[in-house]
């Protein structure tokens, strides 16, 4: 054990835990933020999806040493002042999901994408997400929805 | 209901102490209801005969309302709080559902067979309308005029034509319960209850049939919502398990030496083959279960190489035959057809593989009372079953359903939660379980591997005078088919409970999914037996739609067989052979939208380009509700891969509760089966399923999403609701195997259709 600083959605913890674990569990259990979730620990699915200096990974795959410094955002860090993020505001709007269980993953992925790239071609926004599942199998309206934000984008720019 | 229970509930809805189970539009749809699940001295399920085990109003006019049911992200608690409050004539964001808890809402069945609207909203409707005729009662006592001279508006009764003369429900129900007996009738899924009170003629409806917006949907996407994996109850231990090294296995012993020393180790629980590890934190646990060393027995060699699956099953003797249709003489008409068209289809072993592995917490209390927290959708079977398991009365156990990752049918989490029982048990800490990746794609349930052998006589005019239908199949409920039997769960049955827990559940073409009016029809369907009867990663239960897509998978792609025999085109030859008018209303519906190109497949290309365009179609009927499907697909000739790149899909389920729900709900279903007709193929040795994770059991990707979906929705206001959630699964397969043969010629008929089957079938129509 050995204690870590982890900056969080905009708070510094310091937390006595193994460095070696990965960022997953110490956000769910030490630091009780559960929106990031296990789908399947090795990468393959997205659930646990974190914004890492506004890039999208994997918590599961990132220890807490490297995450260490770093400036971490999960779904729960992504409101402003009790509003939503525009992201989340076209995913509500599209009412996309069935179960939700994936869409850490897809909302927080598609943030780090507008950033980037506020107006994506479909074949980018394929190329994006093709490492995220949804099992529910709820891709039209996430499209829809990341096509949303982006036309709000547009529209507010 | 009994006064002590009655507190119970009372404080179940005030107490704002414990978890997360229900939401409610009251707080602006954003913030999710607090309910306490705080166990209560008794746990006495709620009389379904009683009014007030439906529903109750607070003092604030809040309605609550109870139900069996569960929320599985398909809109269901949006629909039912739609329903609830077009019969009080309450506005929407009053209603707050709750959900699955065993102490305070009555046996429903739980959720399945797309039964939801279809069955187990009766008795909320009616149930509402008899709040709303006791209410009126009371109120015309109370306003002193005949309760024919009131109205209701936002859950205030008024005198017609005097506004100044008005008492709210919150008054009327705060001076006296709505306690009325109401008569009962049916169970399970059928349970239902009526009185003096009517329900309102569709024609009424001001909110039914609206598209208003999920209630469950802002606080997922705002990452307020608690799902069973968020689930923190004080004490809490958390629990890996350790599957045999391969079916049949047994344990031997087991090396607790490196677990040990992983900080945060609590425990190892061994019972026969049963074996798992409880730890202070998730991350300790998962590093224990990892460092525990078990030796297990040689395992049995139960299951064929996996090439071998479907000879197999043709040469095994069955166990169990059911004749499901039989009109004319099939035998006779084929034994004088002018021409024969015969063909065979094969679908596999498919896996749950929900989104997150089966997660359960359970608290054992020995001499008290248990409380699970579950994502399973039956949670009134598991109260049964995990009283079996613990060898304690029903009744001190609680169950309370929580959404987990995306359920399709059973799962598996009905499993996970034996497991937190059996850890939690051993342990005595209450223990949350969460399976990994492979014991969820591994050892989850299965959805039985199915062949369809068809055959049809076409006379000398090249009409098809016959069809006959017979399949084999592994029975689609080998397990998890007797509520209250601790046989039904993997966990239990590794310690030695036997599985008593099957039926046998035929791949049927039955008189409901068989429309089409051939002059002599007749279809058998046989069982073949489990691979192996106890603990085994191959076991199979529900999946969605059971059985539906691997039948109408044979027979819809065989229609087109028998359509391009007789050069007709695919869409009209169903015509002449259906008398059904809504089953030729989806057809016109969805082929119209299409802008369907109506002549004979194959298309004749001009060119053999490396892309292949085709269109493809599916009719399918299940339980009343009627679905055509067009797909458009591209093939790649040198590849075989197909991308499907547009659906219209024409639905009608009858009255229509919630469109936009329904309209999300038929596009995931249909995403998720381009996934199960392109993908998903469970692999096996002859002791393990080696599919374990995504790469080894792939599901559709975003490259896999159409550039076009198109959903028609046909209302029917005066028809009963029927199913929605399974439907649109159905005829998938069909109608992608459809275009392919459009587009190329080349027929596939074992699912699914890999690049490498379609490859193999085009390369055999070029060698032909």
């Amino acid at each position: 054990m050995s204690v870590a600083s982890l900056k969080v959605n905009g708070r510094v913890h310091n937390l006595d835990v193994d460095p070696k674990c990965p960022l997953l569990y110490v956000l769910r259990d030490n630091l009780e933020l559960t929106n990031p979730r296990f789908g399947c620990g090795v990468g393959q699915c997205g659930a646990c999806t974190v914004l890492v200096d506004n890039r999208a990974v994997r918590s599961c795959q990132l220890t807490v040493a490297n995450a260490a410094g770093r400036e971490i955002v999960t779904l729960e860090g992504l409101e402003t002042n009790g509003k939503p993020h525009p992201v989340q505001a076209a995913f509500i709007a599209e009412q996309t999901f069935q179960c939700g269980y994936c869409l850490n993953g897809w909302v927080l992925t598609a943030k780090a994408l507008l950033d980037k790239n506020p107006h994506p071609t479909d074949a980018e926004m394929r190329r994006s997400f093709e490492s995220l599942v949804c099992r529910c199998g709820s891709h039209v309206g996430i499209f829809a929805a990341i096509r949303r934000a982006s036309e709000s984008a547009k529209r507010s720019a | 209901m009994p006064p002590k229970l009655e507190i119970s509930r009372r404080e179940f809805v005030k107490d704002a102490g414990g978890l997360l189970i229900g939401f409610s539009l009251a707080d602006s749809g954003i913030v999710p209801r607090v309910l306490a699940a705080a166990p209560a001295e008794t746990i006495t399920a709620p009389s379904p005969s009683r009014l007030d085990s439906w529903l109750h109003i607070d003092k604030e006019g809040l309605v609550h309302v109870f139900t069996g049911k569960a929320e599985i992200g398909m809109g269901v608690s949006t629909a039912y709080a739609q329903i609830v409050a077009e019969e009080l004539d309450v506005p929407l964001n009053r209603v707050v559902m709750v959900m699955g808890d065993t102490s305070v809402t009555t046996n429903q069945g739980g959720v399945g067979g797309s039964t939801s609207i279809m069955l187990g909203a009766k008795p909320l409707r009616n149930a509402s309308a008899n709040a709303r005729y006791m209410l009126m009662q009371m109120a015309s006592q109370r306003l002193g005029v005949p309760a024919d001279q009131l109205e209701v508006k936002d859950g205030v009764v008024r005198v017609k034509g005097d506004a100044s003369k008005s008492v709210a429900y919150a008054e009327l129900a705060s001076a006296g319960d709505l306690n009325d007996t109401l008569k009962v009738s049916g169970d399970g899924f059928a349970l239902n209850v009526q009185g003096p009170g009517k329900p309102k003629d569709p024609s009424e409806y001001s909110i039914v049939g609206k598209p208003v917006p999920r209630e469950d949907l802002p606080p997922k996407i705002l990452g307020r919502y608690k799902y069973v994996t968020d689930v923190r109850v004080p004490g809490m231990l958390h629990g890996r398990v350790i599957r045999p090294s391969g079916v049949g296995a047994t344990f031997v012993n087991v090396d607790e030496t490196a677990a040990k020393a992983v900080p945060g180790f609590v425990k190892t629980v061994v019972k026969e083959n049963f074996v798992g590890v409880v730890a202070e934190n998730e991350w300790a646990a998962i590093q224990a279960a990892k460092a525990l060393r078990v030796t297990w027995t040689e395992p049995k060699q139960a299951f064929p190489e996996q090439q071998d699956l479907y000879a197999h099953m043709r040469s095994v003797p069955v166990k169990a035959s059911r004749e499901t249709l039989k009109r004319g003489d099939v035998d006779v008409a084929l034994a004088s057809a002018a021409k024969k068209v015969e063909a065979s289809y094969e679908f596999p072993f498919q896996s749950h593989a929900t989104m997150g592995p089966g997660c359960a917490v359970a608290d054992v209390r020995p001499g008290g009372i248990t409380t699970v927290w579950s994502g399973g959708q039956k949670p009134h079977e598991l109260q049964k079953g995990y009283a079996q398991l613990l060898r304690v009365p029903v009744d001190t156990v609680r169950v309370v359903w929580v959404e987990d990752a995306g359920s399709y049918g059973r799962p598996g989490f009905e499993d996970t939660g034996a497991d937190a029982v059996l850890l939690s048990a051993a342990t005595g800490k209450p223990v949350r379980v969460q399976w990994m990746r492979e014991d969820m794609t591994a050892w989850g349930t299965k959805g039985p591997a199915v062949i369809c052998d068809l055959a049809a006589a076409l006379d000398a005019q090249g009409e098809a005078t016959a069809v006959r239908f017979t399949s084999r199949a592994f029975s689609g409920g080998e397990t998890h088919f007797r509520p209250g039997d601790a046989g039904n769960y993997l966990g239990a049955q590794l310690t030695g409970i036997p599985n008593t827990s099957g039926v046998d559940e035929f791949a049927q073409w039955g008189a409901e999914s068989a429309p089409y009016a051939f002059q002599n029809i007749h279809a058998m369907a046989h069982v073949v037996p489990a691979f192996y009867d106890s603990a085994s990663p191959l076991r199979t239960t529900h999946l969605r739609d059971p059985e539906g897509p691997a039948t109408s998978f044979a027979t819809e792609s065989f229609m087109d067989e028998i359509a391009a025999a007789t050069g007709a085109d695919p869409v009209e030859f169903r015509f002449k052979h259906l008398d059904d008018a809504r089953a030729k209303a989806v057809l016109t519906a969805a082929t119209q939208k299409a802008g369907w190109d109506t002549r004979p497949s194959p298309k004749k290309a001009a060119t053999e380009s490396d892309i292949a365009k085709g269109r493809g179609i599916g009719l399918s009927t299940r339980n009343g509700t009627y679905v055509g499907t067009v797909a458009e697909v591209e093939v790649n000739r040198k590849t075989g891969a197909v991308r499907v790149t547009r659906f219209v899909c024409a639905h009608d389920c009858g009255l229509i509760i919630n469109p936009e729900a329904l309209r999300t709900t038929i596009e995931a279903n249909l995403i998720q089966s381009i996934s199960r007709s392109l993908k998903e193929e469970v692999t096996f040795n002859r002791s393990n399923v080696t599919s374990v994770d995504w790469v080894t059991y792939p599901v559709a990707r975003a490259s896999d999403v159409p550039d076009r979906v198109d959903v028609i929705l046909i209302n029917h206001p005066e028809l009963p609701s029927t199913g929605a959630g399974e439907p649109s699964s159905r005829a998938v397969a069909a109608a992608i195997a459809n275009a392919v043969f459009d587009a190329t010629g080349a027929r596939v008929r074992q699912a699914p259709l890999t690049p490498a089957r379609v490859k193999a079938a085009l390369d055999a129509l070029r060698s032909a």
